[in-house]
C-alpha cells in the first residue's frame, strides 16, 4: 500500500466530494419535487395522468440508469447545440457542461423510484384523517399540505432513506460523462499514479461515510418524531 | 315548543336519495334541525343512518334531494356516475366549516398534538389568528377535561380521550351544528360514559346537534326529536316519548325491544 499521493490529490478529492454532494442533493431535491405529484396522481387520478405517471415509473425502473444517463447526455447534448435559440441563450454555458445532464438524469431516476414509494405512501394514509380534513372545510391543497403529505412522508422515511443511498451509490456513473465527482477524481489518481487499489479504497471509504450521514440524518428525524409522539412536546 | 314557523332551520334535508350502484340506501328521507334542536337518528346497522348524516356535509354524494344549511341551499351538479357532486368547491368548503363533525373512529390527525389538532381548522381554514386560536383551543380542551394533554400526540390517549379531543376540534370551528356519527361505537364500554357526558353538556348549552347513535337511553334522554330509519326509509319519528314508548310502527317497536 502506498498513500504518498493523498496529500497531493487531497484538494481534488475535496472538489470531487463537493460535486458528488451537489449531484446528490440536487437530484434528490428535483427528484422528490417530481415524485410527489407522480405518486399523488396515481392515487387520486385523473386516470390518463395516473397511467402516464405509472408508465414513467415503469420505464425509469425498467431500464439501466447508465443508459438513461447516456441517452440524455449524448441525445439532448447533441440536439441542444443545433438549436440556435439555445446555443445563443444565457443558459448555454450551463448546458455545455456535463453536470446538468447528470442532475437531470438522476432526478428522473429518483422521480421514478421514489414516485412509486410516494404512491404507496399516499395510499397508506388513513382515509378517516383525510375525511376529517374535508369535513372541516379544507380545500384540496390545504388538505395535501397540512395532512396528506406530512402523514404520507412520515410512513416512508426509512424507505426513502434507502432510495437516497442507492442514488448516492449511482452517482459515480456521472464520471462516464466527464463529471469529476469523487469517483472521477479516484480514477484520475489511478491513471496518473498507476496505483489501483488505494484510490478505490479511499473512494469506497468516502461513500461509506456519506451513506452513514444519510442514515444518521433519517434516524434523527424518525427518532425525533417518534419521541415527540410518545412523550409529547415540551413548552 | 317554540313556534318555528318563521325561523330558518339550521340544517334542512329533504327527499334525500342515495344509491350505491344498484343498492338504494336512502329512499327519500328528510330532516329539519332548528337552532338548539338535538336530532337523533337511530336504526339497525345498514339502515342508512350514517349515510344520511354523511350526506349533510356531502362526505357522501347524494343521488337526489336538497340540503340547506342556515338557509343556504347547496348547489350540485350531476357527475358521470349519476350522483350529485358539489357545484362549487368554495361553497361546500364554507358550508362544511359551519358544521362540526365527530366520527366513529375519532380521525384525529396523528402527526399533530392535541392542541394542534384543535387549532388546525380555525387557523388554516377560517384563517383565525393563531394566538387567538390557541387561547380558544385551550379553553375548549379545559371544557372536555383534557387541557393537561394538550401537548401530547393522539396515539398515547385512550379512545375516550381521543373522542373528547375530536369533539373539542369540532367545537373550535364554532359551528352552527354538530354532526355526530356514532361517536361511542368504537369505544370500550367503560369509556362510553365520559364521551356521553361531554355531549350531554353540549346539549345543555343548547348546541344544535344531529346524532347517529346506538345509545338508546342517551337518545331518549337528550334528544328533542328522534328519527327511526329502517331500510332507507323514515319508519317513525317524533319526540323521544313517542318513538320510544308510543310508536305505532311495528318495526320500530321490534327494533327497540330487541335492544333491551
Amino acid at each position: 500500500m502506498e498513500w504518498y499521493w493523498v496529500t497531493e490529490y487531497a484538494p481534488k478529492f475535496v472538489e470531487g466530494l463537493w460535486i458528488t454532494i451537489q449531484l446528490l442533493v440536487l437530484s434528490i431535491g428535483f427528484g422528490m419535487a417530481l415524485a410527489t405529484p407522480i405518486g399523488l396522481v396515481q392515487v387520486t387520478g385523473p386516470k390518463p395522468l395516473a397511467l402516464l405517471a405509472k408508465g414513467f415509473c415503469s420505464v425509469i425502473r425498467g431500464t439501466p440508469l447508465l443508459i438513461q444517463l447516456w441517452l440524455i447526455y449524448y441525445g439532448l447534448g447533441s440536439v441542444f447545440p443545433s438549436i440556435p435559440l439555445i446555443r445563443e441563450s444565457m443558459l448555454w454555458p450551463i448546458l455545455r457542461d456535463a453536470f446538468p445532464y447528470a442532475v437531470f438524469a438522476f432526478s428522473l431516476s429518483v422521480a421514478g423510484y421514489s414516485g412509486e414509494v410516494m404512491r404507496g405512501a399516499f395510499a397508506s394514509v388513513n382515509k378517516g384523517e383525510l375525511e376529517a380534513g374535508r369535513a372541516f372545510g379544507m380545500s384540496g391543497f390545504t388538505l395535501l399540505r397540512r395532512i396528506w403529505f406530512p402523514r404520507a412522508i412520515q410512513n416512508v422515511l426509512p424507505t426513502l432513506a434507502g432510495e437516497f443511498i442507492l442514488t448516492l451509490k449511482s452517482t459515480p456513473l456521472a464520471a462516464t460523462i466527464t463529471v469529476f465527482d469523487v469517483y472521477g477524481v479516484g480514477s484520475m489518481v489511478r491513471q496518473e499514479t498507476y496505483r489501483i487499489y488505494e484510490p478505490l479504497l479511499l473512494v469506497a471509504g468516502i461513500y461509506i461515510c456519506l451513506s452513514g450521514l444519510i442514515i444518521a440524518f433519517f434516524r434523527w428525524i424518525e427518532h425525533r418524531s417518534a419521541r415527540r409522539r410518545l412523550v409529547g412536546v415540551e413548552h | 315548543m317554540p313556534d318555528k314557523s318563521n325561523t330558518t332551520p339550521t340544517v334542512q334535508v329533504s327527499e334525500l336519495h342515495k344509491s350505491f350502484g344498484n343498492l338504494e340506501v336512502l329512499k327519500g328521507v328528510s330532516l329539519e334541525a332548528y337552532e338548539g334542536d338535538i336530532v337523533s337518528i337511530i336504526g339497525a346497522s345498514g339502515s342508512g343512518k350514517s349515510t344520511m348524516l354523511r350526506c349533510i356535509n356531502v362526505l357522501e354524494n347524494p343521488t337526489s334531494g336538497t340540503i340547506q344549511v342556515n338557509g343556504e341551499s347547496l348547489e350540485f351538479k350531476r357527475s358521470k356516475d349519476g350522483d350529485m357532486v358539489p357545484a362549487s368547491k368554495r361553497q361546500i368548503e364554507r358550508i362544511r366549516s359551519q358544521l362540526g363533525m365527530v366520527f366513529q373512529g375519532f380521525n384525529l390527525w396523528e402527526h399533530m398534538t392535541v392542541l394542534q389538532n384543535v387549532i388546525e381548522a380555525p387557523v388554516h381554514v377560517q384563517k383565525i389568528n393563531k394566538a387567538e386560536a390557541i387561547e380558544a383551543g385551550e379553553s375548549l380542551l379545559k371544557k372536555v377535561g383534557l387541557w393537561e394533554k394538550r401537548n401530547q400526540y393522539p396515539v398515547v390517549l385512550s379512545g375516550g380521550q381521543q373522542q373528547r379531543v375530536a369533539i373539542a376540534r369540532a367545537l373550535a370551528m364554532n359551528p352552527s351544528a354538530l354532526l355526530f356519527d356514532e361517536p361511542t361505537s368504537a369505544l370500550d364500554p367503560e369509556l362510553v360514559g365520559e364521551v356521553l357526558k361531554v355531549i350531554r353538556d353540549l346539549a345543555e348549552e343548547g348546541r344544535t346537534m344531529i346524532l347517529v347513535t346506538h345509545e338508546m337511553n342517551f337518545a331518549r334522554n337528550v334528544s328533542s326529536h328522534v328519527i327511526f330509519l329502517d331500510k332507507g326509509v323514515i319508519e317513525e319519528e317524533g319526540p323521544p316519548v313517542k318513538v320510544f314508548s308510543q310508536s305505532e310502527s311495528e318495526r320500530c317497536r321490534q327494533f327497540l325491544s330487541e335492544l333491551s
